[in-house]
């Protein structure tokens, strides 16, 4: 660190926490409120969202503001670090959930509706789905939703994926720029990495446009339709988040700054970029291809 | 003196506790040994494994006791240096493990046991709602619904100021008990129509969930006729503490004249669907229909609970149109604790209920459905209901 | 003792040694650890007697058969947030608490590591606690399908549904938080040359808490978020019709579920492991097998979940499983209790009212642990599953287990917190009272529970209407002995015989090295810590 003074850097007063809180307090009222069709949920939940957005911009000048400053030495540095990685292994977890109810689904619960399996499962099928054979993909026995289509991998998927993997690559590009010193081609890469991320999320949007009005695929298709939209859903969530995490490190970088040694803030926004890029690998593999 | 204090308060726990202990009997603190194989297995397994926490308890805290007396302070002991010895570790990681090996097998064989359906001879489908069962015999034809007797069922309203001693089995007696016959191997297939229910017999030591949509098996062979009680262990929402069961276990003559009365009554039942019924029949018949399902929510003086549940007493629906209180019955009103009651209610007593709700309370509209009518209704019903019903009703959308 | 040790080569920057600011604004911005452990105990304490009211409503409704004085509903409502409240706004907060005032100093660390984001863990607590709580208070009620919220049952909740699902995101947030901070202050405000080995026990048992913490929490977030776009949404996730399974939900509940409850202990272990060396004046028995042990546990809760769906209808072998993986767990819990056995053996002992505290825990949470490994043969289970014999084991567990070792810790620490010592006298009073009662609240349940009472339910036969009473004797009795707990906190704070830095002979550890109270910076210069400092 170069200008970095000595000893663990603690901050008085922190006046964003609060603002955070309220902000939050709003967003969730007014969104449970919406859920439960109240107009007046919907104007509260944008107002905490704008609370929020305030709160984050002010709370990450002030942290950028002190960093610029020198404020922090290497050990806070090493806070921040092992911050973001335990943050990224509790996203994994969150993940985890929905590819678990996907395999829960698919190997066990799905057979077993479709008579496979021990201990009731035949009679279950037989007295109470008597008409239902179980095939991936599937909207139930019941047919929820109606007929639909499921998404294949050839085509917009594939194209995704590549997009992303590439995306990675500029992002490591520029990341080594950055360990060069050459700023300049780190905010290059850097832009054509959150371009590949926008252009993702457009395929992706299109792609749900798609789902809609060609093949009848919808949420409400059944466990099909549940697990193939909220885990792409969820995910294409997450790359607008690191799109954003990206840009803002983009802009950072034409302000100034950033330096070979100090970048943490991208290397924090390029962790979380690679993380998204992963689960996208296992969401094509188990969501698309099988 | 630090000495005096605890042992006044040990012998202060021991006076508060050995009293109460004498307040009951024994078969009120212990698991009772049930009537079939299976049950009698679990309830030695429970009792070995009690014996052995007994004696590793026993053993753990005598140590500590004894050391709690000798190697105090004001004794005048001096702490000693001590503090690991791999050997003791090894020792005290190893024994628990054999400890748990013991207990494992045979746990291990008797569930296995449990779990082996091959070879019965009869199948039950029990099929749990809110709140009551349904019982269908698979291979007689015979089905019904059991629930609370209605006597009981007054008595555990609040404030009903019923002498609840009265009552041998307090929440333990079904209008109509499940009938089985003794000494034939019984498969349960359990399911259910709304929430997860749980149907439990302990003296046959059968307990197994009712998963909506899914079917799951369980089985008993009853080795002795008596009358047997259990409780739905699943919390299923309001009503879940008053959801008995009963079984009748009877000696296989007793059982077989008990199914052909039940095939003579099912016959009398569907001609008595079709026929014309009067006002009065209808009401009195209503009557009881409603205390049994409806006044837990609406009341007994059709006043509901202001804010929780509609008063049916002059209410909208219950003195307009007809159609709109048949569907509201029928159907219930999504997101709301008013169920369907479709299929919950054969067609007479749904007549019967909607025919008094529109005559008592001060209703005294005078109109009439009748059972038949509710027989084609309910044909029409099957095909727009599953879009109609909301999407946890689903079983009722196909059956 | 150690703090010779003190490296005074250690460069500082200028900090201002300013103490905290004044007023209210004081509590809302604080970046104090002290500050913020202060705030998440008074919480908890507030908490406690919020969730106990509950209790006692349910247990005056059981006080005898019959509907005396709640609708089922209501009831079921009780039973729901009681639990809510006691977990998520009792028990973990006070760990957190507890976390926030001693891991930085047993580390000699100037603070957390992340002071900012440690103030809002906290000050979303009372926000998120905002949101559940109010639910009570809407036309459809509270959530009343039990605190595992099992589908299709609770997708029948009114309006108040959404609340929850996102007041329980909302903490959440707060736990996950709030961990990381605890896992970046363990592993990065060591004191320089404190090595892993040489932590104290107790921050030992919350680094591994933390991570269970943070690898399940977002476990059961997913769950909650498909309970929600199951309900608003369309998606049939937990509905049979659409292809999915209810019990899938529990599932997914339980793997988070599960490890909660080790959440909910694996800090007492630690504070207990504090306790009964010091009033044994003996070093804790084992420590490298307490470490481990510690791990075994933490890792074992991850593939032990589904003894809590015993009657849901699994296949045979995973039955077989989940049986013989629970009972492991007795294993190094047993390894445990043995070491706290073996400190105690032949020390010197002491019976202040943290050690009384101590010694109920060891013996009441065996007592309830014992009856863990009775559930957790499957056979048996099918018997015993929710019916009052759970419902005595896990009281067991939490009650004279969580409560009492938080009890203890604040016994043991209020005197370096405030400088000043508790009123011995009347701690001691406080320990019997709450024993006898807590027994007479508990045990009866066993009885109970084998004779046959199903949990859940606001009405039983009058078969087991004189242990209900007795339990609800014990409730009463217990709940309102707890007022004394706060009298003799307010006391303690007020004034009361000074404390010395040492407090206790016994005590070891940095902690013990600084002043009590403990100025509001400790440790701004770090002791350099050698082999032959004693840390724990
Ligand atoms: C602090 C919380 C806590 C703790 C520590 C535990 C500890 C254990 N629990 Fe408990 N449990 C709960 C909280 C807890 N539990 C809760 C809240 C529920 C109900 C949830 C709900 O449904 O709402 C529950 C329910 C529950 C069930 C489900 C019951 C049912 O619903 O049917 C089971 C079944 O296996 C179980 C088992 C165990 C076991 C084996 C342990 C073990 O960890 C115990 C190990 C300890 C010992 C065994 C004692 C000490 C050991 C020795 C002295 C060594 C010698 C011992 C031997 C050789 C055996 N628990
Ligand atoms: C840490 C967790 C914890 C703690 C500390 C407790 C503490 C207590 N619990 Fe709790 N309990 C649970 C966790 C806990 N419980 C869980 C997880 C369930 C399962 C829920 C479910 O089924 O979903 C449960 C369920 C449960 C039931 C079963 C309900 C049912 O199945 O219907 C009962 C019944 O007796 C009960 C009783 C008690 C009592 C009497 C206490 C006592 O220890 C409380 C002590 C009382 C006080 C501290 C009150 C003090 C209050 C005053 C003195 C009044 C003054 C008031 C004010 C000033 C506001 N609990
Ligand atoms: C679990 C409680 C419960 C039970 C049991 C119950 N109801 Fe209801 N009922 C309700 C609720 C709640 C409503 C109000 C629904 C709404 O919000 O529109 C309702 C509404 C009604 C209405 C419409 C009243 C109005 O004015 O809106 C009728 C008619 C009715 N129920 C009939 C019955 C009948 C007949 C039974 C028994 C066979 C019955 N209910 C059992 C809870 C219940
Ligand atoms: Cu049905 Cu509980
Ligand atoms: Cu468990």
């Amino acid at each position: 660190m170069s200008t970095a003074t000595d000893g663990y850097y603690i901050p008085h007063e922190a006046k964003w926490p609060i603002v955070g809180s309220i902000g939050l307090f709003t967003t969730f009222w007014g969104l449970a409120s919406w859920f439960n069709g109240s107009g007046l949920g919907q104007f509260t939940f944008f107002v905490g969202m704008a609370i929020m957005v305030f709160m984050l911009f002010g709370w990450f000048s002030t942290v950028v503001g002190e960093s610029q400053n020198g404020t922090y030495n290497g050990q806070v540095d090493t806070s921040f670090r092992m911050c973001m990685s335990w943050f990224i292994f509790s996203e994994v977890m969150f993940f985890g959930a929905f590819f678990g109810a996907l395999f829960y689904v698919r190997n066990y619960s799905g057979p077993w509706l479709g008579g496979e399996g021990a201990g009731g499962a035949d009679v279950t099928n037989a007295v109470l789905w008597s008409s239902y054979d179980y095939v991936w993909p599937t909207d139930g026995p019941a047919d929820i939703g109606g007929g639909f289509q499921s998404m294949g991998w050839f085509g917009l998927p594939l194209v995704n994926t590549l997009l992303l993997l590439f995306s990675g690559l500029t992002c490591t590009i520029a990341h080594h720029a950055i360990k060069d010193g050459d700023r300049e081609k780190m905010v290059r890469w850097l832009g054509a990495t959150v371009a590949l991320g926008l252009i993702f999320t457009g395929v992706q949007a299109y792609e749900y446009y798609h789902a809609y009005h060609a093949l009848d695929l919808k949420l409400s298709s059944g466990i099909y339709g549940s697990t193939f939209f909220m885990l792409t859903g969820f995910h294409g969530f997450h790359v607008c988040m690191g799109a954003i995490m990206l840009a803002v490190v983009m802009f950072r970088g034409m302000k100034g700054h950033f330096t070979a040694e100090n970048h943490f803030a991208f290397e924090a926004a390029a962790w979380y970029w690679h993380f998204v890029d992963v689960v996208w690998l296992g969401l094509f593999v188990f969501v698309y291809i099988f | 003196m630090r000495f005096g204090i605890i042992r006044w308060m040990l012998i202060g726990l021991i006076a508060t506790v050995l009293p109460s202990v004498g307040l009951a009997e024994w078969g009120n603190v212990n698991m009772p040994k049930g009537v079939t194989e299976i049950s009698r297995e679990v309830h030695g397994l429970h009792m070995t494994i009690f014996y052995i926490c007994c004696i590793i308890g026993v053993l753990v805290f005598g140590v500590m006791f004894y050391s709690i007396f000798k190697h105090r302070k004001s004794q005048g002991v001096r702490a000693a240096e001590f503090h690991e010895s791999t050997t003791v570790e090894i020792l005290w990681t190893v024994v628990p493990l054999v400890i748990l090996i013991a207990m494992a097998i045979p746990a291990a064989r008797v569930l296995i046991k449990m779990e082996d359906f091959t070879g019965s001879e009869m199948s039950i489908k029990v099929t749990g709602y809110q709140w009551r069962w349904q019982y269908e015999y698979l291979d007689e034809g015979i089905s019904f619904y059991s629930q609370l007797d209605p006597e009981h069922n007054a008595a555990r309203q609040k404030d009903s100021d019923v002498d609840l001693t009265q009552f041998d089995n307090y929440l333990k007696e079904v209008d109509k008990p499940l009938v089985v016959p003794v000494g034939k191997k019984i498969r349960f297939l359990h399911t259910s129509a709304d929430v997860i229910h749980s149907w439990w017999v302990p003296a046959f030591s059968v307990k197994k969930d009712a998963n909506p949509g899914f079917i799951n098996e369980n089985w008993a062979l009853i080795e002795e006729p008596g009358v047997y009680r259990g409780k739905c262990t699943e919390l299923c929402g309001r009503d879940h503490g008053f959801m008995p069961v009963v079984v009748h276990a009877l000696p296989q003559e007793e059982y077989d004249q008990w199914v052909s009365e039940q095939q003579d009554l099912m016959a009398e039942n569907a001609s008595q669907t079709d026929r014309q019924w009067t006002k009065e029949e209808l009401i009195a018949q209503g009557e009881k229909v409603y205390g049994a399902s409806c006044l837990g929510c609406h009341q007994a003086e059709g006043q509901g609970i202001p804010g929780m549940f509609p008063a049916i007493a002059g209410s909208q629906v219950a003195t307009g149109n007809i159609e709109t209180h048949i569907e509201t019955v029928m159907l219930g009103v999504p997101d709301t604790p008013m169920d369907g009651y479709a299929s919950k209610l054969d067609d007479i007593d749904l007549a019967a209920v909607i025919t008094y709700q529109r005559n008592a309370f001060g209703n005294n509209l005078g109109d009439t459905v009748q059972p038949y009518q509710m027989k084609s209704l309910r044909q029409g019903l099957n095909q727009s209901r599953a879009v109609v019903l909301d999407q946890f009703d689903i079983t009722r959308g196909v059956n | 003792m150690s703090y010779a040790d003190t490296n005074e080569d250690v460069h500082h920057g200028d900090h201002d040694h300013h103490g905290p600011a004044p007023g209210l604004m004081r509590w809302v911005t604080t970046t104090n650890h002290k500050d913020i452990g202060t705030l998440y105990l008074w919480f908890s304490l507030i908490m406690f007697f919020i969730g106990g009211a509950m209790a006692l409503v349910i247990r005056a409704e059981l006080w005898m058969p019959g509907i005396q004085i709640v609708d089922p509903m209501f009831f079921n409502a009780m039973t729901t947030m009681h639990a809510i409240v006691m977990i998520f706004g009792v028990v973990m907060p006070a760990f957190v608490g507890l976390a926030n005032w001693m891991i930085p100093m047993m580390l000699g660390a100037p603070d957390m590591a992340l002071p900012r984001l440690n103030n809002w863990s906290f000050w979303i607590m009372p926000f998120a606690f905002t949101i559940m709580l109010s639910t009570l208070f809407m036309d459809s009620g509270g959530p009343a399908g039990g605190w595992t919220l099992y589908p299709p049952l609770s997708l029948q909740m009114g309006d108040s549904f959404a609340f929850v699902i996102f007041a329980i995101h909302f903490l959440g947030i707060s736990s996950v938080m709030g961990s990381i901070n605890i896992v970046a202050t363990i592993f990065n405000m060591r004191a320089p040359g404190m090595k892993l080995m040489q932590m104290p026990m107790f921050v030992w048992t919350w680094l591994i808490t933390a991570f269970l913490l943070i690898a399940t929490i977002p476990v059961f977030a997913g769950a909650v978020t498909m309970l929600l776009t199951d309900r608003f949404f369309e998606t049939s996730f937990f509905s049979a019709a659409g292809g999915g399974d209810p019990v899938m939900y529990q599932h997914i509940f339980w793997f988070f579920g599960h490890p909660e409850v080790y959440i909910l202990i694996l800090p007492a272990f630690g504070i207990i492991s504090h306790i009964i060396p010091t009033f044994s004046r003996k070093q804790l028995f084992g420590y490298d097998s307490m470490v481990y042990a510690t791990a075994s546990i933490a890792f074992l809760s991850f593939i032990v979940w589904a003894h809590h769906m015993f009657t849901t209808g699994m296949p045979l072998a995973a039955e077989l499983f989940f049986m013989f993986s629970t009972m492991m767990i007795s294993v190094p819990t047993g390894v445990k209790v043995f070491n706290w056995v073996a400190t105690m053996w032949r020390g010197s002992m002491t019976f202040e009212t943290p050690m009384l505290f101590a010694i109920g825990f060891v013996i009441m949470f065996t007592i309830g642990g014992l009856s863990g490994l009775m559930l957790a043969i499957t056979p048996a289970d099918i018997q015993y599953h929710d019916t009052y014999f759970v419902v005595a084991h896990f009281h067991y567990v939490l009650v004279p287990g969580a409560i009492y070792s938080i009890m203890a810790s604040v016994y043991f620490w209020i005197p370096k917190w405030t400088g000043n010592m508790y009123d011995e006298k009347l701690g001691k009073i406080h320990f019997w009272v709450s024993t006898i009662f807590v027994n007479v609240l508990f045990f009866p349940m066993h009885f109970v529970g084998l004779a046959g009472m199903p949990r859940r339910i606001p009405d039983y036969s009058l078969q087991f209407a004189d242990w209900n009473m007795i339990a609800s004797i014990g409730a009463f009795g217990f709940g309102f002995s707890q007022l004394m707990f706060v009298y003799i906190i307010i006391k303690c704070v007020r004034g009361g015989e000074k404390a010395t830095g040492q407090v206790w002979e016994g005590a070891r550890g940095l902690e013990w090295t600084i002043d009590s109270p403990a100025p509001y910076h400790t440790f701004e210069d770090s002791p350099i810590i050698t082999s032959d400092t004693v840390t724990r």
